[in-house]
């Protein structure tokens, strides 16, 4: 679909498509051994050893053809590459060059509290002017990012990608290596959009549904049918085109932080193995990637190596990470297409056999839209739009019967929730609660259900590793997430941070993380500081996540030990909905 | 990789492509492997003595958030509102504007509104003025209350009012409120507004809008009487460039009825009132 009359303002195309050249230089790699390889002179360099110096500046980019203010790691954006080595005790030295206080968050890594990096909250941040020795021993590896905690810095560019080599031999063999952050650039300020919002949600949604759309609906559905469907959704003050705020009205989606004009592009060689590192270091972007005509290979997700699972697509959520391997058979380009999932725009890059060849961009699929499903509601015996030819409105409920994780497979190894959780009551706070709930793990997620690809699922995840405890947990803490869209208000039971202390557990308790989600948005959840185990079927060989993406009327556990004491963060990753209070303490007390 | 992990060998087996085939164990990792029960890992506080230098506390655990906050999740936000600034051609045409202002963070807010009509061809004067100053807060998902004052404020003598009211999304996102009043003479009065939007195309926006006002006695000095006093009602068509900056035009029509439309009709007003609008409509 055109994004064409989503904004006019300015020259709209070349806004979302970014500045032609930018960063245009192919990334050359080593033939013999994997290397990491990425060069030209907008692209971030590459660090290696156990001692870093890193300083946050505020410069100038220009990613869209306008200049526009960025919040550098080391003078570019993306910051640089870190390269750490399993067992290394590495040190950093930030220094904070910008006007506000900063704190650098290493994702994904198992430290000490105060390393963490949370400002506010885990140490006081790092104010202007002043510099902040990182030290802590690394005692895992694989593919990660870090990024500024602070405020909606990130937006702004503060964010890099840090590969940790295993101490011996790497299990993943590939000829070529290449890291791919995904991220969502904006001109503006982060602190307009969060404003925007809070007087409209649906400021940026320029897809939402019309007076044309009513009409066709009702063609195809009846006249009944869609008008009931649109009073289910008036009654509920929501709108099932908005699945993101913002949208590609806004942002223009980078590669290595170069927009789709740029084409970024990495080299291969004919029957080489190309391990590609997935990041998505966006603040609010959940992308489906695919590469048309190669198949891909995850083999490592989160920084962790999985049993290999072969797709044609991916949907990566904010903060997470998938590698995948793919060996290219015909000597020809390829086009890395990262679709956001609310189909408003896309990033792109390419995999070529020499610097500048290019294949086609695919266009972009239907649009999803959400579904009473999504809303925990019982299903409606004729979804309206569900499967419209002009493929407007797919996912959600079709999608439901295909391949559900049988919950009997997860009863083998677990108590059955009790269907019935205790729903936070509704408050300015609590816009729904999902009276259905359901383990979703087996859906690819809505808009990508009936595409006729092999798309990743949650529920197809098995660590290489058994896990490493095998206790059961203790107990359960369950936690719903929950929003008032309208208010732009989100939380966990009907509580924004602010109001409500922290959870308390001990240290190297066994215990259970289960969320529902309430709302209908996505939310990834990020726990820092311990891995959380997804009961996803899978024995003990259970992936091991940092961040988990709740799909709207999910219900989902987790099974966790913590590993350090300290007040670690746990909170919805799309920047704006944890600003605005999806953000709760997990305080480890000394067992 | 997952840390420090034990017996990956089995593990190994099941493994397709993508890995080498000779896995083993990595084996430098620091935490003691397999991890016992209750014994793990903490190097927690430990650590930073290690680390030093960083002047940070030792006790990272008393209080919620011991250095301040993470986030802010009780930001003041400000905003501006002006619904309707327009001009309405007819027999005699006037300005009319409708706006509103507030600041605060999600529950305490600050509301200031305003409307009124300059007449310029009736020698520059205002009419229809009415300034109120409210407090608000969120009492249910889509409702908010609100309390405060009224005074109206034209070119007729002015009226000090006592405020309370309603402000929400009713039903299939209609915007409403509902304003009761009470004057420091005993005088009650009710108005109430709704209005929705439709969007026609992702830009085009076609906004029916009715206000009724309702008074418990005649103010002749105001030239309303008791009973329902008027319907003022407009459908608008607003092309939104951006979101915060709509042109306009439409129609609106206002209707006099008991007392007031005996007074109107005194003062040579008309009744019945229907006239072509153009206007903007701006939020910042």
């Amino acid at each position: 679909m055109s994004k064409s009359g989503d904004i006019l303002t300015i020259d709209r195309r070349r806004f979302v498509q970014g500045l032609a050249g930018l960063g245009a230089s192919a990334a050359v790699g080593l033939r013999s051994a994997p290397a990491l390889a990425v060069t030209g002179p907008a692209e971030p360099s590459s660090l290696r050893g156990n001692r870093f110096k890193l300083s946050l500046d505020r410069i100038t980019v220009n990613k869209t053809g306008l200049p526009s203010w960025a919040n550098a790691i080391n003078g570019s954006v993306p910051g640089p590459i870190l390269h750490w080595k399993e067992g290394d005790v590495v040190t950093l030295d930030v220094t904070n060059n910008l006007p506000v206080t900063t704190g650098v968050h290493w994702h994904g890594i198992i430290l000490p509290n105060p390393m963490d990096g949370v400002p506010g909250l885990e140490f006081p941040g790092i104010q202007p002017g002043e510099t902040f020795t990182y030290r802590f021993p690394v005692i895992q590896s694989g593919t990660y990012w870090y990024h500024s905690h602070m405020g909606y810095q990130e937006q702004k560019g503060a964010y890099g990608v840090l590969i940790i080599e295993p101490a011996g031999e790497p299990m993943i063999r590939a000829d070529r290596d290449y890291p791919i952050v995904l991220s969502d650039w904006m001109d503006g300020d982060p602190l307009v959009v969060a404003n925007n919002v809070k007087q409209n949600p649906d400021y940026y949604n320029y897809r939402r549904r019309t007076l044309g759309t009513f009409i066709s609906d009702a063609k195809q559905s009846g006249l009944s049918a869609t008008i009931n469907e649109r009073l289910s959704w008036g009654e509920m003050r929501m709108d099932p085109s908005g699945l993101a705020e913002p949208t590609g009205a806004l942002y223009t989606y980078l590669i290595n932080g170069a927009p789709p004009a740029a084409n970024w592009t990495a080299l291969f060689k004919l029957g080489e193995r190309v391990r590609l590192r997935f990041i998505n270091a966006s603040a609010i972007t959940y992308y489906d990637i695919r590469i048309p005509g190669l198949t891909m290979e995850v083999v490592h997700v989160h920084g962790n190596d999985v049993r290999p699972v072969q797709v044609d697509e991916l949907r990566i959520g904010v903060a997470e990470t998938y590698d995948v391997i793919v060996e290219p058979k015909e000597n020809r380009a390829y086009t890395i297409f990262a679709q956001d999932y609310e189909r408003s725009g896309y990033a792109r890059g390419t995999l070529a056999p020499r610097a500048g060849m290019v294949a086609a961009i695919p266009d972009m699929d239907p649009r999803p839209m959400r579904s009473m499903a999504d809303m925990g509601m019982h299903m409606m015996p004729k979804e309206v739009g569900a499967s419209k030819p002009d493929g407007t409105r797919i996912g959600g409920i079709m999608g439901m019967m295909a391949k559900t994780v049988p919950t009997a497979e997860r009863v083998g190894e677990q108590p059955m929730h009790p269907n019935t959780p205790d729903n936070p009551a509704i408050s300015v706070e609590v816009q729904s609660n999902a009276k259905m709930v359901s383990d979703r793990l087996g859906l690819p997620g809505d808009g990508l259900n009936l595409l006729n690809r092999r798309v990743l699922t949650l529920a197809e995840l098995r660590s290489i590793h058994p896990g490493v405890d095998p206790r059961p947990p203790g107990r359960e803490i369950l936690l719903h997430l929950t929003g008032n869209m309208n208010r732009f208000i989100w939380g966990f039971d009907g509580k924004k941070y602010s109001e409500v202390g922290p959870i308390d557990v001990k240290l190297g308790e066994r215990f259970r993380l289960r969320f529902i989600n309430d709302t209908m948005m996505s939310h990834p959840i990020h726990l820092h500081g311990m891995w959380m185990e997804l009961e996803n079927g899978g024995g003990e060989h259970r992936p091991y996540l940092h961040t988990i993406n709740v799909k709207p009327a999910e219900d989902v556990s987790l099974l966790v030990t913590p590993l350090a004491t300290g007040q670690w963060p746990l909170h919805c990753h799309v920047l704006y909905h944890f600003e605005a209070g999806m953000f709760r303490t997990l305080r480890v007390l000394p067992a | 990789m997952l840390l420090g992990l034990a017996s990956v060998t089995a593990a190994a087996q099941t493994v397709r492509t993508g890995l080498s085939p000779d896995i083993s164990d990595t084996g430098t990792s620091l935490y003691p492997k397999p991890i016992p029960n209750n014994s793990i890992l903490d190097f927690g506080v430990p650590a930073l003595s290690r680390v030093g230098g960083t002047g940070l506390s030792s006790n990272t655990l008393n209080g919620a958030a011991p250095y301040g906050s993470p986030i802010e999740d009780t930001r003041i936000y400000f905003h501006g509102v002006l619904n309707q600034f327009e001009g309405r051609v007819g027999n005699g045409s006037y300005l009319r504007w409708d706006s509103e202002v507030w600041a605060g963070d999600d529950y305490n807010r600050i509301w200031l509104k305003s409307e009124g009509r300059y007449n310029s061809d009736n020698k520059g004067k205002v009419s229809d003025g009415d300034q109120e100053a409210l407090y608000d807060r969120p009492i249910s998902r889509y409702f908010d209350v609100q309390a405060g004052i009224r005074y109206d404020l034209d070119s007729g003598p002015g009226r000090t009012w006592a405020a309370l009211g309603i402000e929400g999304l009713a039903l299939d996102f209609w915007k409403v409120q509902a304003t009761v009043y009470a004057s420091d003479n005993g005088h009650y009065a009710l108005r109430t507004n709704a209005n929705y939007d439709l969007y026609v195309t992702q830009k085009l926006v076609l906004q029916p809008q009715i206000e009724t006002n309702w008074y418990s006695k005649q103010d002749r000095g105001r030239g309303v009487g008791a009973g329902l006093s008027d319907i003022d009602m407009g459908l608008r068509l607003r092309y939104e460039f951006t979101r915060k900056f709509a042109p306009y035009v439409g129609v609106a029509y206002q209707r006099f009825f008991g007392g007031t439309e005996g007074l109107t009709h005194e003062q040579g007003g008309r009744v019945n009132d229907l006239r072509f609008v153009f206007g903007i409509r701006l939020w910042y």
